[in-house]
């Protein structure tokens, strides 16, 4: 029995020693790494939100993995720090006089990570992968303004050599769109539209994307990723730009928990945070202004009404409810950072565009919540007689403090009694998605592109992002008008006019446009805030 | 002692069967699924997306091609990181949580049973009153609140340690270890203490003392011996413990472990995802009980396998 025992406790010594040495190891061997580095080496530590999905530039979806995929691959054209179009793997192209045939010239400098050059029939591979139907692509739907695109996407169309794109030769690209978008040359900076290098593809499958097995074309590449612990990118000896390049590496590190990312930058683990929490606004305020950066981000948050049920298929009492609110007390006291009260739905400074407010914007709020009281009546409800209805939003502190407060507001006004319902975040999409119980509900948008058309479209009659059972006619005539214009002001126009039919109706209340807020290191040089978010890594210095 | 194990393992079929058919049909009832997101993509992409998951198909289909690839030790793709099959997702999380839970639970036995021991022979003392007042405050304080109060004095505050991290040296793990450890340390010293006082007034201690055993002999030989027995049934519930409380401590921490998938997984609907690690821990759980029966058997003759 004795020996037993011996066995065991010797059993677990040497498991215990066992981890010791393996973590000894690991220490010995980040140790000799960091002989081998010289220590000028100039690291960028960013923070990046929740792990990415995936690397593939045709099958990510969602903020962190644009970020990376931004700094590994490229597109024909890119983006300054700015946020303006300039050319990227195309070194310049040629509109036809329509506004629908692009003509590419890709750069004889342009090269994949493994010396092969990039050319355009990269391009046509890519493109026709993101409309395939069996590659499963979130973000094919960006591409429909190609020819055929969207027919091959819904599997009408079975063969890809009908989509609008063409290799003239090794280096001419041909884009066929079905109409004039001007927003083409921005939206081909998303990574749908980045080459990928078929030969790779082909040979490892989904594997394709790991460090070991990558091909890309960017300013850095990929050479480690640990999921949930850190991707590592290292400067590309093969990028065309790479002088410019000053960066020696990018570590992103995956930070699920916006707490536990601010702990990391202030223990100077990070130099560039994803986002901050919101509940530690007012104290990085007090106590880091210097190293807080907010800047107004292209997305609008808003309270949707469904339209298809009573009580707020009334016009009237949807019109009462958005102007009760008062969004300035909500961005002084709930959302802290520099959000920007909102009248309208397209952000105000999209490009190509004027602003298109609601009519009770000149109002103040004592004339706002007066009119909306007559609306509220009108509609047949009264203080003694009071509307009872519920507010959805899904399970999170933000949300919840917001709708809390616009609640009340509903309450001072009208006497209205709200019930705040709060549902798991896919619960809560499935339920406004079906419009059945959903009555008033909040949401979100960020533009995809620099172009009122990202923000509009939504509202389509036949969009699937349209909770709200919105359904004018005229707006989506108006729209369809403006895919088609070749006049960049009369389709300003045209577009300016469907925001206003869409206000009018008061299918959402807009409360907030989204501004980007993060912690940055004062050493970290050469990047500018745009309202896309783009920033590229490859602009910017570590001047430790 | 083998046909006992084999027969553990034999019983350990049915349970597993019974797991994942659970799992798998309570995750299809949550409302919504993988490809559910804010910026809702159109209806004939998501009809892609799913065939390519083959999510087209009724469920029993679903469920039963499932069964068969699990049996050949495919978990299939992860919806939500489409780079990495569950398999590959699993195997680089759990070295790190294995890692992590092995340390936890080496520290709480060594540390938890030594301090309960001394707590135990000085009953009473000074020494005594101090380790239990901090086991007591160890118990309660849920590692949710004890993880972020370690990082922001030892890591912000003190700037002694990383405050998140993996892989990058042994200082990164300290404080995870130390976060995990420490309600394990504190109920193992309790009941080392108090199964130690019952042992010390035992009849045969007394006898061993009246023999002239040096009672370093005594206490090494005897008494820890058979003081250790609630130790040892109660490491099965700590390693549960381990595992469930790392999934809240590599969270905080930032640690590539499996615990984050599992949370992960659950709230992005990633039906393949969630299913391996159910699979994984569930294997896991039946493994460390079946351990701790062994090791029970070789400290307690009076049990006996068969």
């Amino acid at each position: 029995m004795n020996k037993k025992i011996v066995v065991l406790l010797l059993l677990i010594v040497a498991v215990a020693a066992g981890i010791f040495f393996y973590m000894k190891k690991e220490d010995e061997k980040v140790a000799e790494e960091k002989v081998v580095t010289p220590t000028k080496e100039m690291v960028f530590n960013r923070g990046n939100g929740a792990e990415p999905g995936s690397l593939d530039p045709q099958i990510s979806e969602g903020v962190p993995s644009s970020h990376i995929i931004r700094d590994t691959f490229e597109g024909l054209t890119a983006e300054f720090t700015d946020g303006s179009i300039i050319p990227g793997q195309a070194e310049s192209w040629t509109i036809s006089e329509d506004g629908t045939t692009f003509t590419f010239k890709i750069r004889s400098n342009a090269v994949w990570s493994n010396g092969d050059p990039v050319t355009a029939h990269d391009f046509v591979y890519a493109w026709q992968r993101a409309v395939d139907p069996a590659t499963g692509s979130e973000y094919s739907f960006l591409l429909y303004p190609l020819q055929n695109a969207q027919a091959i996407a819904n599997g009408e169309e079975k063969d890809l050599a009908q989509l609008g794109v063409k290799a003239l030769d090794d280096k001419t690209l041909e884009v066929q769109l079905e109409g004039p978008a001007p927003y083409f040359l921005g939206m081909i900076t998303h990574s749908v539209a980045y080459p990928v290098h078929k030969a790779t593809v082909e040979a490892h499958g989904e594997a394709w994307t790991r460090p070991e097995n990558i091909v890309s074309n960017g300013a850095f590449n990929v050479t480690e990723w640990t999921p949930q612990s850190r991707i590592v990118a290292v400067k590309s000896d093969t990028y065309w730009d790479k002088d410019s390049v000053k960066l020696d590496k990018v570590v992103y590190y995956p930070t699920e928990s916006t707490t536990t990312e601010l702990k990391r930058y202030r223990a100077g683990e990070l130099d560039w945070t994803y986002e901050v929490p919101n509940d530690q606004i007012n104290w990085i305020k007090e106590n880091m202004a210097d190293e807080f950066h907010v800047s107004n981000y292209l997305g609008t948050y808003y309270y949707g009404f469904n339209m298809t049920k009573p009580p707020f298929n009334d016009p009237k009492l949807r019109k009462a409810f958005t102007m009760a609110i008062d969004r300035d007390i909500l961005t002084t006291n709930i959302v802290t950072a520099g959000e920007v009260p909102a009248y309208a739905f397209v952000v105000p400074g999209v490009t190509a565009y004027d602003a298109v407010y609601a009519d009770f914007n000149g109002m103040t709020q004592a004339e706002r919540e007066a009119e909306a009281l007559k609306l509220y009546e009108e509609a047949g409800y009264s203080k003694d007689k009071p509307l009872e209805m519920e507010l959805r939003y899904n399970t999170n502190d933000n949300h919840k403090k917001i709708a809390i407060a616009v609640s009340s507001m509903w309450k001072k006004v009208f006497g209205a009694k709200v019930n705040l319902v709060n549902e798991e975040w896919k619960v809560y999409l499935e339920t406004r998605k079906q419009k059945e119980v959903t009555q008033a509900f909040r949401a979100g948008w960020i533009g995809d592109y620099n172009d009122p058309n990202t923000f509009l479209e939504l509202w389509l009659s036949d969009s699937g992002l349209n909770d709200t059972g919105f359904n004018n006619p005229e707006f989506d005539s108006l729209l369809k008008q403006a895919s088609l214009e070749q006049d960049a002001a009369k389709r300003k126009e045209l577009l300016m006019k469907a925001e206003g039919i869409f206000l009018e109706a008061n299918a959402v209340a807009p409360i907030y446009h989204y501004v980007t807020k993060r912690m940055v290191k004062p050493y970290v040089k050469g990047w500018q805030s745009n309202v896309m978010d783009h920033i590229r890594s490859q602009y910017i210095t570590v001047e430790k | 002692m083998f046909s006992f194990i084999l027969k553990r393992l034999a019983g350990a079929i049915p349970t597993l069967f019974i797991i994942v058919t659970l799992a798998f049909f309570l995750i299809r009832t949550a409302p919504g699924g993988p490809f559910d997101k804010e910026r809702t993509i159109p209806p004939e992409v998501e009809a892609n997306l799913n065939a390519v998951y083959h999510l087209d198909k009724p469920l029993y289909e679903q469920y039963a091609h499932y069964l068969v690839n699990v049996l050949q030790g495919d978990f299939g793709p992860s919806f939500q990181y489409r780079d990495f099959s569950v398999t590959d997702l699993i195997g680089s999380g759990f070295p790190v949580s294995l890692t992590l839970g092995l340390t936890a639970i080496f520290f709480a036995i060594t540390i938890g049973m030594s301090l309960g021991a001394i707590a135990a022979l000085r009953q009473n003392s000074l020494i005594d009153y101090a380790v239990m007042a901090t086991a007591m405050t160890g118990i309660t304080i849920p590692n949710f609140v004890m993880a972020p109060l370690l990082t922001l004095v030892f890591g912000v505050y003190l700037g002694m340690l990383p405050v998140g991290g993996w892989g990058d040296g042994m200082s990164q793990a300290i404080l995870p270890v130390v976060a995990l450890a420490l309600p394990q340390i504190a109920y193992i010293a309790r009941l080392t203490r108090g199964s130690m006082i019952e042992v010390l007034r035992s009849n045969f201690v007394r006898t061993a003392r009246a023999k002239g055993l040096p009672e370093r002999v005594m206490l090494t030989r005897h008494a820890m011996k058979a003081a250790m027995l609630p130790v040892v049934s109660y490491l099965g519930p700590a390693s549960a413990a381990i595992i469930t409380g790392s999934v809240v401590v590599e969270q905080i921490f930032g640690i590539p472990g499996i615990g984050r998938y599992f949370v992960q997984g659950a709230l992005n609907r990633d039906y393949t995802l969630v299913m391996g690690v159910v699979i994984f821990y569930g294997t896991l759980i039946i493994l460390f009980n079946l351990i701790v029966d062994i090791v029970y058997g070789m400290l307690d003759p009076k049990v006996r396998m068969g």
